[in-house]
């Protein structure tokens, strides 16, 4: 399942012309891993890791909080890669690769 | 009390005072500011170099939790050579940023622009300290966000798609590494490094940590612009300003040399390398680059792309270090990690010098400027030279390292290879240096003049620092071979 949220992620991200779904695929592309991490940290039959006397077994909390991190950078890249196409599309006019391409050659 | 904080205040400072420099007037007070830190970061580097040069290691335990739990900074030769690299060359480059960024960035964004670079400053720091694979990933993103925002600082239009598309592949590159240090948390259960390595050798050869193993390879040959994986390089130095170009290329990619140097002999050990392609994908991909880029280099019309081109070729001499995998071939890498960073620091500097007075990077604007800035042409020979590795610079020690090595491995394949590839680094020089000398210059070109004095100073201190590592290399062997040696201990 998460490998093909992946593929279809890193797919998006490589076919796709237009700037602003090629960072839609790269976000995908994040989440699916996000996921992987969240996976992994799941034990079987673990309870919520939450400190209670009754339980003994818990779930592993560290991946949650190191993917945290990752969604914080995920947010950061997004907002980046956003303002850039912005300012693109401001000097160019357009966010289509190819047309980008055709203008800078003319150049 | 400072000896003691030494490697966390190496990081520390710059990112802490990055806000702040954020938030100061524009002007030349950020400038003062950035240079201060850089400076006050460079003596940390260098006083830790020396605490570790004995071979012994530094282990930093942030905020009192002992490693594994906590994230641990451990810093042994390596680190240190990294870090000395990464504080030196920025220290170097803001005395250039003062004339450069004034006229390259907009007079609103100044204070903004030494936020961004103090950020990837630390980020490259923080990379080279860390002893934990996560926090690495984060420091790795602070050093990539940062430069993408430098990038795209760049004067002309095209600054903006260089910076997309590095973005892009940068983030794949980022996100691949951390498929890769999931699945060795999911094997092992620990993230730090030390740790790891002790974990590791009994779950060589599973398919998760193999799997791992090639996520992290992967997603570092992105980063570091391992041929094939380059494409984002020449046009994101191409465009970016002359100080981000002059500090990306002379320390960014050698950072990631570092990572991997630390992932395959740290982390995995050399010999579960050897059980896999890996190593032979390396020389093949190096082998390539070197030739390719090469000659991709000699057809360039513009003098930053070309010096990018060239860059890429330079990586593959690195990784081919890697690849042989001795104790000749990993202290070659090193050694060129550090000299590389001084050759084309100056060569930047240099270009970027004749870019402040004629405003275009073009080489053939630069005909018969030779004679009329005699300094920056002479840096640029000599920078050249090293590039080359012609004996008496700083290139011909490292390439003599590499020869020896595949020598050693009775490789003479790879010593054809290394000696074709300094032909053809004859050829790329030679190009410029005819532009700039041998033709003469349109009538437009007589009034222009020797670039500004603080332009000619880091970029003379850089290539002084060429000759001098050509010819006393105890500081650059020595503290290599030690580094290896502890390399090549700890990991098998």
């Amino acid at each position: 399942m998460i490998i093909i949220i992946m593929m279809a992620g890193f797919y998006t991200v490589i076919s796709q012309g237009n700037l602003i779904k090629k960072i839609a695929g790269l976000n995908i592309f994040q989440v699916s891993v996000f996921l992987l991490y969240i996976s992994i940290g799941n034990v079987k039959d673990g309870a919520v890791p939450i400190i209670e006397s009754d339980v003994t077994l818990y779930s592993n909390p560290l991946p949650h909080v190191l993917i945290l991190t990752a969604i914080v950078v995920g947010v950061a890249t997004t907002a980046l890669g956003l303002a850039l196409v912005v300012r693109i599309k401001e000097s160019y006019g357009t966010i289509e690769e190819d047309d980008i391409h055709e203008m800078d050659n003319s150049l | 009390m400072i000896e003691q904080h030494i490697s966390l205040l190496i990081v520390a400072i710059p990112l802490v005072l990055a806000p702040v420099v954020a938030v100061l007037p524009n002007g030349k007070l950020p400038w003062l500011a950035t240079t201060v830190i850089a400076w006050a970061v460079f003596m940390l580097a260098w006083q830790q170099l020396e605490m570790v040069s004995g071979g012994t290691s530094i282990s930093y335990e942030l905020g009192g939790w002992p490693p594994p739990w906590g994230i641990e900074y451990k810093i042994d030769t390596t680190n240190a050579l990294v870090s000395l690299i990464v504080a030196g060359i920025a220290a170097i480059t803001m005395i250039y940023a003062s004339k450069s960024v004034t006229r390259e960035i907009q007079e609103s964004k100044i204070s903004l622009f030494y936020a961004a670079f103090l950020l990837c400053f630390t980020g490259l720091l923080g990379i080279a300290q860390t002893g934990d694979i996560f926090n690495l990933f984060v420091f790795l993103e602070i050093s990539s966000l940062s430069s993408y925002a430098l990038i795209s600082m760049g004067k002309k239009r095209q600054a903006l798609t260089a910076a997309y598309q590095y973005l892009i592949m940068g983030t794949i590159g980022a996100t691949f590494f951390l498929i890769g240090v999931g699945l060795l948390y999911a094997m092992t259960g620990t993230l730090n490094m030390a740790d790891l390595a002790v974990r590791l050798p009994d779950l060589l050869g599973h398919g998760t940590v193999n799997t791992a193993f090639a996520f992290i390879m992967v997603g570092f040959a992105l980063k570091l612009a391992l041929f094939p994986l380059h494409l984002w390089l020449p046009n994101a130095y191409t465009y970016a300003p002359s100080v981000v170009t002059i500090f990306l290329a002379a320390t960014a990619t050698k950072v990631a040399v570092y990572v991997m140097l630390r992932v395959i002999f740290t982390i995995f050990g050399f010999s579960e390398i050897a059980a896999t392609p890996a190593d032979e994908i390396f020389l093949v991909l190096c082998v390539g680059g070197i030739l390719i880029m090469s000659f991709y280099a000699i057809y360039q019309t513009d003098s930053k792309r070309l010096l990018a081109y060239s860059s890429v070729a330079q990586i593959g001499y690195m990784m081919l270090g890697v690849g042989l995998g001795s104790m000749l071939g990993l202290t070659a890498t090193l050694v060129h990690l550090f000299n590389h960073a001084l050759m084309k620091g100056a060569l930047f500097m240099a270009i970027g010098a004749i870019v402040y007075q004629i405003g275009s990077s073009q080489i053939k604007d630069f005909a018969g400027l030779g004679k009329r800035m005699p300094w920056t042409f002479g840096a640029i020979i000599i920078g050249g030279l090293s590039l080359i590795g012609v004996p008496g610079t700083a290139g011909f020690v490292s390439k003599w390292y590499l020869v020896l090595a595949a020598i050693e491995a009775q490789s003479w394949l790879l010593v054809i290879v290394v000696l074709v590839g300094s032909l053809l680094a004859v050829a790329y020089v030679w190009k410029l240096v005819e532009v700039l000398y041998f033709q003469d210059g349109e009538a437009g070109t007589t009034e222009v003049k020797e670039a500004p004095l603080l332009l000619l100073i880091p970029t003379w201190a850089l290539v002084v620092a060429n000759v001098y590592f050509g010819i006393n290399t105890d500081l650059t062997v020595g503290t290599a071979e030690t580094a290896v040696k502890l390399l090549l201990g700890g990991g098998s």
